[in-house]
């Protein structure tokens, strides 16, 4: 991102800052924050009984006549060119249809890059694909095999032989640092902030703690395989993916394939997991190129293996945090500066440093990150991307801090929690973590915290508390559209192409739309995942809650008028501007004198309607440049290390948020305990290991990306300050990354205060503790 | 060559290398049972084969010869009314994407029956007391060859729990 980017987002704050809050989007606080019906409760998801079943249906599992399986050849070496080549005997093999590679493919176009300014682009790289002979990263695809059957599409991609010219590759993190590059902005923000002279305070406070964190590279794993079952008709393109981005992978593919707009369908109502990962990669586009070529449809599921060399990970960072600060523990001084690695062919960031900026009131900030350029596979968005690894390196110095100050690590927070926004000075739309912290240490008992470490013990076992911030900004998408439509008995149906990957999108989104619209749940469905749907962005960000609910409100305004425009003269509620009435019972009916009420039934019949549809969009989201727009929570952990063995069991976790207002309460839990388990994998055993040698990944199975299994997770309790924010729909912010984020600073200061052992490299496996 | 799955007769492979869970796939389409990572690592494509739980990735087709395969397809009643099983799943949110829970249930479904007949555990403290007690721990450690990367875990076993309990009573 550019200085042009830091300059108009830099003058829309400056316009915004004069501009009264009552004109911006969430100016009138939603009604919907208080008249709750089915909002708030404990709703089951919707799909449950599909899924439980085994009947929901996922992207590989979509019939197809005349189908020809897909496997993938991987190039062994990072940087190079392919000197010789020969599928003879893979073209030879029985059942093999087609070996596509850089001699035969067609014409692919480079993917359009994720960005804020083109929303249907849904790139995580820029390189070509499959169109020379060369080799930018170790495991980038050189063949795709084309088979009758699985066993036959796998048999003649082992049969494919490759001989390589390697040239020269950066591959090694610590020797790539000295030549890294610093970008002008991080996602929407400067990525360099230097404000109150921190270099002078960080040299004449009382206590100042200065140290190096460290997170490794990290991979997603869903459980579902990427996967694409594609086919073209009559010039078009259909994909039944597994996406979280639906039309930025249709958009995408139409642009790389010189489509129309619309002559790509892009199916996806069921995701098996994301967490950032199921964006667009080369094998959709592989998979299209090769089913063109072919004349015929293609399945395409990635191995376990080839998913971490295709699909992108979340890079590893190296920051370095100093904290200044006063005797009464006030902070004079927070610096940040990081390194992560970004090849400059990759589009996400990873915007650690952008954590510290917002959580406390230092007196003064020196932040920024520099980006590595190696010859790896681009990076991808993963869950908590920014804050994750971020949080691990602030809230350990905090830790830290307390620890050299003689401060309750809670108590520290609390005498720098920030009123407003520590660096812009824009009020908070809301705010209170410090309540999610009275919350949490309450229901953990962090009065039973031994404040020295390595003082409590049980037999071999040592044992600690931790805790630690978490925090992720609030997002919301323009764009996002949905379309209600009223049926002639009354009942409403909402459709939009957002995403189900077990947020409980249709679930919640149903709850709301029958609190919008005053009817109850039975009268109300939910489609979502289709391209022929209206337009939704990513599910990503945490933004796809609010940005449909944004969206939902603004059809239901326009839906009320366009009910008053049909109800005519001849209705109760003659006379009555839309702004006069209000939902209710089925209908529309008098703010001021609820006897007067027509049905949606009643209505569309008299005016000989068999149904209505209307749409309504997410309009700009200006509220997030004039307000500080972050959720925080509190992360507790109690945990024992083994003083033989250097085990780790954590025996309890508590997460305590300050989002907003919680709309269901069933899923929201679901979702932060999902996001702290993955911060417990991260903090405890998840590695993507890299052969630097070479840059080739090691750990390409679950059997070597250690994710938590049913005993490494605790009973985890998860509690919320339900305070809503009045700037935002329905009063809610986004809960799908905050989980994850604090999660492993808190173990890791549950460590120190079980061992007195201070680990600063995640994962904290054994070997650091023994 | 005698398959039964779910209680009929199926087509063998016609390729001795089909996996029973490609086989179930790509040529029954019986895709309840799912395909995680195709190497015995994540649990997700568990079926029960003459009751046990097997990994069907890490089982050629041709091995269920003479066998019956149950899979999830089959677990709710013939009426549609889902096993206990799965309206516990679903009461207790035991699940977020869907794509771990078949393996989840059926894996589930044969840990009951090794817990009744008294197989013993890692977490097993006394293996001469006798059936194992039934705790959240005997729970984990016999679930732990099923991975759910959503974070679902306290909803699996809370749910697995409450078949236990049902069961026993």
């Amino acid at each position: 991102m550019t200085k042009l980017q830091n300059a108009i987002i830099g003058g829309v704050r400056a316009v915004l800052g004069h501009v009264p809050a009552s004109w911006l989007p969430g100016g009138t606080p939603d009604p919907l924050i208080d008249k709750r019906v089915s909002l708030g409760g404990q709703q089951s998801r919707i799909d449950g009984p599909d899924k439980v079943r085994g009947a929901a249906r996922f992207a590989a599992e979509v019939p197809m006549e005349n189908l020809l399986y897909a496997a993938f050849v991987h190039s062994t070496i990072a940087r190079g060119r392919i000197a010789d080549l020969d599928v003879s005997a893979a073209e030879a093999a029985p059942g093999v249809a087609l070996v596509m590679t850089y001699r035969n493919a067609p014409k692919i176009g480079v993917p359009p890059p994720i960005g804020i300014t083109n929303l249907k682009a849904a790139g995580n790289h820029t390189l070509p694909i499959m169109q020379d002979p060369e080799i930018r990263w170790n495991g980038q695809v050189v063949a795709v095999v084309l088979a009758e059957t699985r066993e036959q599409a796998e048999h003649g991609a082992a049969l494919v032989r490759v001989r390589y010219d390697a040239a020269p590759a950066r591959t090694r993190f610590e020797e790539g640092k000295a030549s890294a590059y610093t970008p002008e902005s991080m996602l929407v923000e400067r990525n360099r902030l230097d404000k109150g002279d921190a270099s002078r305070k960080l040299a004449e406070a009382a206590f100042t703690i200065d140290a190096v964190y460290t997170t490794p590279w990290e991979n997603h794993n869903p459980i579902e395989p990427h996967a694409a079952t594609l086919v073209w008709r009559e010039g078009k393109l259909i994909v039944h993916d597994a996406t979280q981005m639906v039309h930025g992978t249709a958009g995408s593919l139409a642009n790389i394939f010189g489509l129309k707009a619309g002559d790509v369908h892009v199916s996806s109502p069921y995701v098996g997991g994301g967490f950032g990962a199921k964006g667009l990669w080369d094998h959709q586009i592989l998979g299209a190129a090769a089913a063109k070529l072919a004349g015929r449809p293609v399945r395409v599921t990635l191995s376990r293996a080839s998913m971490h060399r295709l699909v992108g990970g979340r890079t590893q960072t190296e920051q370095r945090v100093a904290l200044a600060a006063d005797a009464d523990g006030k902070l004079k001084a927070l610096l940040h500066h990081g390194y992560g690695v970004k090849p400059l062919h990759s589009v996400c960031d990873e915007g650690f440093s952008l954590t510290g900026r917002s959580l406390y009131a230092s007196e003064s900030f020196d932040v920024v990150q520099h980006y590595v350029d190696l010859d790896l596979l681009a990076n991808s968005f993963m869950r908590g991307p920014g804050e994750t690894p971020g949080t691990f390196a602030i809230e350990c110095a905090m830790d830290e801090l307390a620890d050299a100050l003689g401060m309750d690590p809670i108590e520290l927070r609390r005498c720098n929690a920030a009123s407003r926004d520590p660096v812009s000075g824009a009020p908070h739309s809301q705010n209170a973590m410090m309540e999610a912290y009275d919350l949490g240490a309450a229901r953990i008992g962090w009065d039973r915290r031994m404040a020295k470490p390595g003082t409590r013990r049980e037999g071999e076992w040592l044992i600690g508390m931790g805790c630690a911030t978490g925090t992720f900004p609030f997002t919301r998408m323009p764009g996002t559209s949905v379309r209600i439509t009223i049926d002639a008995a009354g009942g409403a149906h909402v459709a939009s192409a957002a995403h189900e990957m077990g947020m409980g999108t249709a679930t919640v989104q149903r709850q709301h739309a029958a609190d919008r619209l005053g009817l109850p749940l039975d009268r109300v469905t939910v489609i979502i995942g289709d391209s022929s749907l209206p337009f939704a962005s990513f599910a990503g960000g945490s933004s796809q809650t609010a940005s449909l609910a944004a969206a939902i409100s603004a059809a239901s305004g326009k839906l009320a008028t366009e009910l008053m425009r049909l109800a005519g003269n001849d209705t109760p509620l003659a006379g009555l501007k839309s702004s006069e009435v209000e939902f209710a019972d089925g209908g529309l009916r008098s703010v001021e004198d609820p006897a007067r009420h027509e049905s949606f039934a009643s209505i569309l019949r008299r005016s000989g309607r068999g149904e209505l549809s209307v749409v309504g969009e997410s309009g700009a989201p200006l509220e997030i440049l004039k307000y500080s727009m972050h959720s925080t929570s509190a992360n507790f952990c109690e945990l024992r290390v083994s003083e033989i063995t250097g085990e780790i069991r954590v025996d309890r976790l508590v997460g305590a948020f300050d989002c907003g207002r919680i709309l269901n309460a069933k899923t929201a839990t679901s979702q932060f305990k999902g996001g702290m388990i993955m911060g417990l994998g991260m903090a405890l055993t998840e590695e993507t290991l890299l052969d630097e040698r070479t840059g080739r990944i090691m750990s390409t199975s679950l059997a070597d990306y250690h994710v938590p299994v049913h005993l490494d997770v605790p009973d985890i309790d998860v509690l919320w300050t339900d305070i809503p924010d009045p700037r935002t729909p329905l009063g809610a912010r986004g809960i799908g990354e905050i989980g994850t984020t604090g999660v492993a600073a808190a173990i890791a200061n549950a460590v120190f205060n079980a061992t007195g052992k201070r680990v600063r490299d995640l994962p904290l496996t054994l070997d650091k503790l023994i | 060559m005698s398959i039964r799955v779910n209680g009929m007769e199926v087509l063998p492979p016609d390729d001795a290398r089909v996996s029973l869970l490609d086989h179930l796939r790509e040529h029954l389409h019986l895709s309840g049972t799912k395909k995680g990572c195709d190497q015995g690592a994540c649990g997700a494509c568990t079926v029960l084969l003459d009751g046990n739980r097997v990994l069907s990735c890490l089982t050629l087709a041709a091995q269920a010869d003479g066998s019956n395969v149950q899979t999830i397809e089959a677990l709710a009643a013939e009426s549609g009314a889902l096993h206990a099983l799965q309206r516990a799943f679903i009461e207790h949110d035991g699940l977020q994407c869907g794509y771990c829970t078949p393996g989840q249930i059926c894996s589930a479904i044969a840990m009951a029956e090794e817990l009744r007949r008294g197989d013993p555990s890692y977490v097993t403290l006394d293996l001469a007391a006798g059936p194992p007690v039934v705790t959240r721990a005997e729970i984990r450690e016999r679930m732990s060859g099923n991975l759910c990367r959503c974070g679902a875990h306290n909803g699996i076993v809370e749910a697995i729990e409450d078949m236990l309990v049902e069961t026993a009573a």
